[in-house]
């Protein structure tokens, strides 16, 4: 029998989609500011986390953290020493978060949405896989330390030009590693001109309140 | 997968979420042949931007593993890769960008981040056997 061809005209990740904007509803109609946090293995994104939702509690802004791991449940544990609700969702070896791993999250752990002024959602440290997925965050926020090399915005320009604003990590590294400051920005421009650039440590605390307000007014903003 | 794998090797020491991807499509595939009384699918046209975040190859190779045991085994996957094109403020065009790595007008050179085409990851049709 003659093969037939169906039209089917439909996005492979459509289910996810759908999710995410399920979640993005729920989250406007709580009012809190969820931002999606993503970068390489070992760039920082515990440790700004802990030093973020420290100062946005310390300010009297509610926030929680979801955390996205391969295999273990450290993060959770260091982040709930901040003082924040944190949650870890292990991948078991999944690259990336999916909208369906953090509305099940959400419903397990009964968190009072309506309490939260802002939830981060930190993601498995990856900067292929995590970028077509919607988690139905207002921001997602990319993170690169000054130690993994000034052009990774051109080595990975898919996540980097998906992002909406990104984050040097380990800014007090910068002078030992003569990172190079003005090919960094120069790399970043040519993927997403125009983008938002805060440069923090963690360690000293450098540049974290600016990061802090930046949220905070954006928050305020929507 | 983001960088240099050669197509007759992913780098299966990482993850990829292209085998996630394909297990989309292939439910996606099987439920649209199963709804036309089909039996077997013997092809499949994807279109895939160039900044979709998936790589062809990887996607080639999950897609015969995870196919395997579904009405979809054995079929061809035709991808149909679609270059990126932004739209410029500065001069209202909108034109195939010549490299990802620069986003800018290619016509005037203005910064541009404006996408139009390009992250498509779209099932476009099946071909079934009844």
């Amino acid at each position: 029998m003659a093969p037939r061809i169906v039209e089917i005209r439909r996005g492979v990740l459509e289910k996810n989609d759908r999710i995410a904007h399920e979640l993005r509803d729920r989250f406007h109609e709580a009012d809190v500011f969820v931002v999606n946090l993503v970068s390489s293995p070992g760039t920082g994104k515990t440790a700004l986390l802990e030093q973020t939702l420290e100062r946005l509690i310390n300010r009297g802004h509610p926030a929680a953290a979801l955390v996205g791991d391969l295999a273990t449940e450290n993060d959770a544990r260091r982040l709930a020493r901040s003082g924040a609700p944190a949650r870890q969702i292990v991948t078991d070896g999944m690259c990336h978060l999916e909208a369906y791993l953090v509305q099940n999250h959400l419903d397990d752990w009964g968190l009072d949405l309506e309490g939260l002024d802002f939830l981060f959602i930190e993601n498995v440290g990856n900067l292929v896989c995590p970028s077509g997925y919607d988690l139905g965050e207002d921001l997602r926020a990319v993170l690169l330390s000054v130690t993994e090399g000034e052009d990774k915005p051109e080595k990975y320009p898919t996540m980097f030009h998906s992002s909406d604003v990104a984050v040097f990590t380990k800014i007090d590294l910068a002078e030992p590693v003569e990172f190079d400051r003005d090919r960094a920005y120069e790399s970043l421009e040519s993927v997403r001109p125009g983008i938002t650039v805060f440069e923090t440590s963690a360690k000293t605390g450098a540049g974290v309140d600016e990061w802090v307000d930046w949220l905070v007014g954006r928050r305020e903003a929507q | 997968m983001g960088t240099s794998e050669s197509p007759q090797s992913p780098n299966l020491f990482h993850p990829m979420h292209e085998l996630s991807i394909a297990r989309n499509l292939i439910e996606m595939a099987e439920t649209a042949a199963r709804d036309a009384g089909a039996s077997r699918v013997t092809r499949l046209r994807l279109e895939l931007g160039q900044m979709s975040g998936v790589v062809s190859e990887a996607l080639l190779f999950c897609f015969d593993v995870a196919a395997q045991g579904t009405l979809v085994e054995g079929a061809q996957l035709d991808i149909e890769l679609l270059p990126v094109v932004v739209h410029c403020p500065a001069c209202g065009e909108d034109s195939p960008l010549p490299s990802i790595q620069r986003f800018r007008c290619p016509r005037c050179d203005a910064p541009t981040a404006e996408i139009v085409q390009g992250r498509e990851l779209v099932l476009a049709s099946i071909e079934i056997e009844d």
